[in-house]
């Protein structure tokens, strides 16, 4: 297969359970070496596409190529040549960190040495040397998303596909994933994840699909997809509670557009600070302003009238 | 074996099934003595039953009409019992629970073996921890002066076919289980089976209609195999009660081919 030829190439891919459809007929590709997201919330479909990929979740329509192969016909070789870190972690309690690797690396079928060789170098890079010989439960939530993405690291996989790599990590350990995921990418390793942090999105794809409903939305690079469907900047008016229900109108006119939210009030536009002077000016008294850069977040509240996070 | 080669029906799986039978023996390095108590349980019921309500029966007539001690006329049964509890948990609750909570199959599905490579091995490891407990069993067997003939060491195999038999019917069972309550009806049909499949009194003490019920049944031909095996007179029965095995086990294989990427891939 040659560079230029996608990794990945959906047209039309759908997925029913019965009579519901998680994945409605999309269409997307993944060049070599790119870091490429499915952005959206939660139901949107992203995890369906992403079993679908992983050739764990028979596709109901549609085509979908991988690494060019079939799923249907070649699921087993099409697996053999990816890393899968799933939502929720499926790490083997009943075995230790180090075991967890070593018998993974056994079912692709690599030779018990070599599994052994690998378990401690991935150990070395997730941070987990010193842990390899515990179990797996009393492990910290970050411990165990690290583990699982050096599990998926030991069939040394041309894709990786990661489905909510950072949820439910604290801070640190977030970016301690992520610093590991920045280096595989820089290694060329092609990276597909899932998220609804548009922080992570930002920080780690180059290029993402918005999701919303079981269909893609919108595509592009972060940047891209700020300037085509946000202003520059925004600007965040919070007021008292009871205030904000009595403003009907009055923000009519302010900025390029506004979005009010349970909480606040957004107002887009390029000068934000100007919507800040305006505002004051026709007398309005917001508890707290804050002038900040548009994000994916803007982004998909445009697309989709709704936050990412509900 | 070769029936697997002739009749492709029954082909499915390769040979990366072996790999589930190395995690499981990794696992039970952890846990060793999990693996001892299956071989404690058809013990302890020799014990108690075999020896303890023995000496309270005496001897009775066993295969071909010659006398037997009560306890080697219940210890086969007792291994026959034993290898359908071992393989109906196994393939029932265990299987249940690692396709539905445990989420242990689901990562290994993320790799290149396939849901028929992981009943096959899971299968296979069942088969293999049944056949440990069989020549453990037999060993205390010796012990306690049991043995007649040498053809006991049959009971060996057909511990086995016994396993696989009941293993791939639990396994295709099991792939039409909704929630755990459903598993209540295997009880119902398990103990029943235990109880009267000539386990622990001839079947001729029951009524004529009830026998001709009993022999349908597949515990009635596991337990005369065994015994039958184990005192040495082998007739036309032994092959109608082999034949019985294999085919339940090759439908239950037959079933659960056709059922496994449907339970597993959603």
């Amino acid at each position: 297969m040659d560079d230029a030829a996608p990794l990945i190439l959906a047209r039309h891919l759908t997925k029913r359970f019965g009579a519901f459809t998680a994945v409605d007929g999309v269409d997307f590709e993944v060049a070599p070496g790119e870091a490429f997201g499915f952005l959206g919330p939660n139901g949107a479909g992203k995890t369906s596409t992403m079993r679908m990929i992983g050739c764990t979740s028979p596709i109901s329509d549609g085509e979908l190529t991988i690494l060019g192969m079939d799923p249907r016909r070649q699921g087993a070789d099409i697996r053999a040549r990816l890393g899968v870190v799933p939502q929720h972690d499926t790490l083997d309690n009943e075995l230790t960190v180090r075991e967890n690797l070593i018998i993974y690396g056994r079912y692709f079928g690599l030779p018990r040495a070599e599994c052994q060789r690998r378990a401690d170098e991935l150990l070395e890079f997730v941070q987990l040397s010193d842990r390899g010989k515990d179990l797996v439960e009393p492990l910290s939530g970050g411990m165990k998303r690290r583990l699982t993405i050096a599990r998926s690291l030991i069939n040394e996989p041309d894709v990786m596909l990661l489905d909510e790599p950072t949820t439910g990590l604290d801070p640190q350990a977030r970016h301690l994933v992520w610093d590991r995921l920045y280096r595989l990418k820089q290694r060329g390793v092609t990276l597909v994840l899932t998220t609804h942090y548009m922080d992570e999105a930002e920080q780690l794809c180059d290029r993402l699909v918005v999701m919303d409903k079981a269909k893609i939305v919108a595509e592009g690079s972060p940047r891209q997809l700020i300037e085509r469907y946000s202003t520059k900047e925004v600007a965040e008016f919070r007021f008292p509670a009871g205030v904000q229900e009595t403003l009907d109108g009055q923000f009519d006119g302010l900025g390029d557009r506004i979005e009010r939210l349970p909480d606040r009030v957004l107002a887009y536009a390029d000068d934000g600070e100007a919507v800040v002077i305006a505002a004051r000016d026709r007398g309005l008294h917001p508890e707290t302003v804050l002038v900040r850069r548009s994000t994916l977040e803007d982004v998909f509240l445009r697309l989709t009238g709704r936050s990412l996070i509900e | 074996m070769t029936a697997l080669r002739i009749t492709p029906m029954f082909a499915f799986g390769s040979r990366r099934a072996l790999r589930m039978v190395e995690r499981n023996l990794l696992v039970y390095k952890h846990q060793w003595l999990g693996l001892l108590s299956g071989f404690f349980e058809p013990f302890f019921y020799l014990l108690s039953i075999g020896f303890g309500l023995g000496r309270l029966v005496g001897d009775v007539a066993g295969p071909g009409g010659q006398t037997i001690p009560y306890a080697l006329f219940v210890a086969p049964a007792l291994l026959a019992a034993s290898a359908m509890n071992g393989a109906v948990v196994e393939s029932t609750f265990n299987f249940f629970f690692k396709l539905n909570y445990d989420k242990t199959f689901a990562s290994i599905l993320t790799t290149p073996m396939s849901p028929a490579d992981i009943s096959l091995g899971e299968l296979a490891w069942a088969l293999m921890r049944g056949a440990i407990y069989t020549v453990g069993f037999l060993g205390v067997m010796v012990v306690f002066g049991l043995v007649r003939s040498p053809l006991i060491l049959l009971t060996v195999p057909g511990a086995l076919l016994i396993g696989f038999a009941f293993a791939t019917v639990g396994m295709a069972a099991t792939s039409f289980m909704r929630t755990w309550q459903d598993f209540d009806l295997i009880q119902l049909v398990i103990l029943p089976l235990f109880l009267f499949s000539g386990t622990f009194f001839p079947i001729d003490a029951m009524p004529e209609g009830v026998r001709l019920l009993i022999q349908l049944t597949p515990l009635y031909h596991g337990v005369d195999l065994l015994r039958t095996l184990s005192v040495g007179v082998v007739g036309p029965d032994t092959l109608v009660h082999v034949a019985y095995l294999t085919v339940m086990g090759l439908l239950g294989l037959a079933v659960v081919s056709r059922r496994l990427d449907k339970l597993l891939l959603k």
